[in-house]
């Protein structure tokens, strides 16, 4: 009978297990996936006073573990930290761990800021770069910064960690 | 053994390593064989025997304490040509070695023939050509996560580590090509991360080296000049490089000449224009999960893209 009961308590842990969400890899970006992208606004004033229409333009990777791994991965592949710093922490180029990036921190303003390039430095990686690429790079780049939720974010590095013998003792 | 020969097979050696490893496994497999055909012949010889009760005298006390020494004996005697064959190629011979660096990538090869002089030095990716005869060190790192560089026909395995540098060595001693894979789980697409070696005569490997130094071919074609444009101009030139033009990135492999070689995709598929255009525009339906992203050239782009890249020979 304790069999039985012990049996049935497994076998109903294994049930509810199956309600656990498992996050998708996109490998192969969908057409559809690479975002129609309309030109966001860069200022919130208006000419005639009127209250902004929000653009609506979401990251689809928005909360991605998997595209902000990617896109952390883009980053140092694209050479972003030889002016942002490794991690973003600014250098010769802003660094992006503010929340208040100078053209704006919304995900279509840091598309943007990739895609067009921007005045003093940052080059157009528009028609170089993939736009799921961008996304990705969006997205990691809002990670810095705490704009992206904890549960995506890693808390390591995927990288082996390699330590010099010094750096042990 | 030539009933077990092809291009990746450690019953096909090829090298003097291979050889060594190859003749401890006969002795393994011969030793193996006569302890089994013995141990089985005295197990049924004891099954058909008339059943004796049991007997406790000198001879079986004997023949026990002689079977249990043999045992040991001839343990000790595989424990030291195991030794002896490991022992035998520990340490890369110091005369005439050539040096290639290899570099593992999720889930490709990275290879470098190291000069003194700068622009004597090549960089080609996932087909590695030695010269026959003479020894070969390798000195094996990854970029990323743990891989492990294996050809059987040429030598053991040996694992490539970020930040480590493992040395490695061996040598061909007849002309061929054979193929190499990835040891080590290493993630998607750990299956599809497979190299060539191509052993040659001296002289014809000098001629390929000789070529390889050189920088990319120039387009001769209008239709390749075209095609040299839509790559530099496009997302390629962000990960690739082509030695001679402004191409000079390092993210994905060395296309300086690309054509020379048999295999794209790390000997996933061969190099021809079908698969070219294939891989170019679609790679994550061959090997989904790796690095190249899909690239969208309108049609009138992408012909002349693959004849330009073609004619990097």
């Amino acid at each position: 009978m304790k069999h039985v009961a012990a049996g049935l308590c497994v076998s109903a842990a294994l049930l509810l297990l199956t309600g656990c969400k498992r996050e998708q890899r996109q490998l192969r970006a969908e057409p559809a996936e690479r975002a129609t992208f309309a030109a966001a606004p860069e200022s919130p004033i208006v000419p005639g006073g009127k209250v902004p229409v929000k653009v609506e333009v979401r990251n689809p990777y928005e909360g991605d573990a998997y595209a902000i791994a990617e896109g952390e991965k883009l980053f140092s592949s694209y050479n972003c930290g030889t002016c942002h710093a490794a991690h973003g922490g600014g250098g010769m180029g802003p660094p992006l761990t503010s929340k208040n990036l100078t053209y704006g921190s919304e995900p279509e303003n840091i598309f943007d800021t990739i895609q067009k390039g921007r005045p003093k430095g940052m080059p157009a990686w528009g028609g170089r770069l993939p736009e799921y690429q961008i996304w990705q790079l969006v997205a990691y780049v809002r990670s810095l910064s705490g704009q992206e939720p904890m549960s995506a974010t890693p808390g390591r590095s995927d990288d082996i960690e390699y330590k010099t013998k010094a750096q042990l003792k | 053994m030539k009933w077990f020969a092809g291009a990746q097979s450690v019953l096909d050696p090829a090298g003097p390593q291979a050889g060594r490893i190859h003749g401890l496994f006969e002795v393994f497999l011969w030793v193996a064989i006569i302890v089994w055909v013995l141990t089985v012949g005295a197990m049924l010889i004891a099954f058909w025997k008339k059943h004796g009760g049991e007997r406790h005298d000198d001879t079986t006390k004997r023949v026990v304490t002689a079977c249990g020494v043999i045992t040991v004996a001839v343990l000790l005697a595989l424990l030291v040509a195991s030794a002896v064959t490991g022992s035998a190629f520990a340490t890369v011979p110091s005369n005439n070695v050539m040096n290639i660096e290899i570099r593992g990538h999720q889930w490709w090869w990275e290879v470098h023939y190291p000069d003194y002089i700068p622009h004597e030095r090549v960089t080609t990716a996932n087909e590695i050509h030695i010269p026959v005869g003479r020894p070969v060190r390798f000195k094996l790192t990854s970029d990323d996560v743990i891989h492990s560089f294996w050809a059987p026909n040429l030598s053991g395995k040996l694992d490539l580590f970020p930040n480590r540098v493992n040395e490695a060595w061996f040598e061909a001693d007849r002309p061929g090509m054979w193929r190499g894979q990835c040891a080590e789980f290493c993630g998607l697409q750990h299956a599809n991360m497979a190299f060539w070696v191509i052993a040659e005569p001296p002289d014809k490997f000098n001629e390929w080296i000789e070529n390889q130094r050189k920088p990319g071919v120039m387009p001769s074609t209008p239709d390749q000049a075209h095609g040299q444009e839509v790559f530099l101009n496009g997302p390629c030139v962000v990960c690739h490089t082509i030695r001679g033009t402004n191409a000079l990135a390092s993210v994905g492999p060395d296309l300086t000449h690309l054509a020379s070689r048999h295999t794209i995709a790390a000997g996933t598929l061969a190099l021809d224009r079908g698969n070219l255009a294939g891989w170019v525009t679609d790679a994550q339906r061959i090997k989904p999960g790796n690095r190249m992203p899909p690239v969208n050239v309108p049609s009138k782009d992408l012909e002349p893209l693959l004849a330009y890249l073609e004619s990097l020979k």
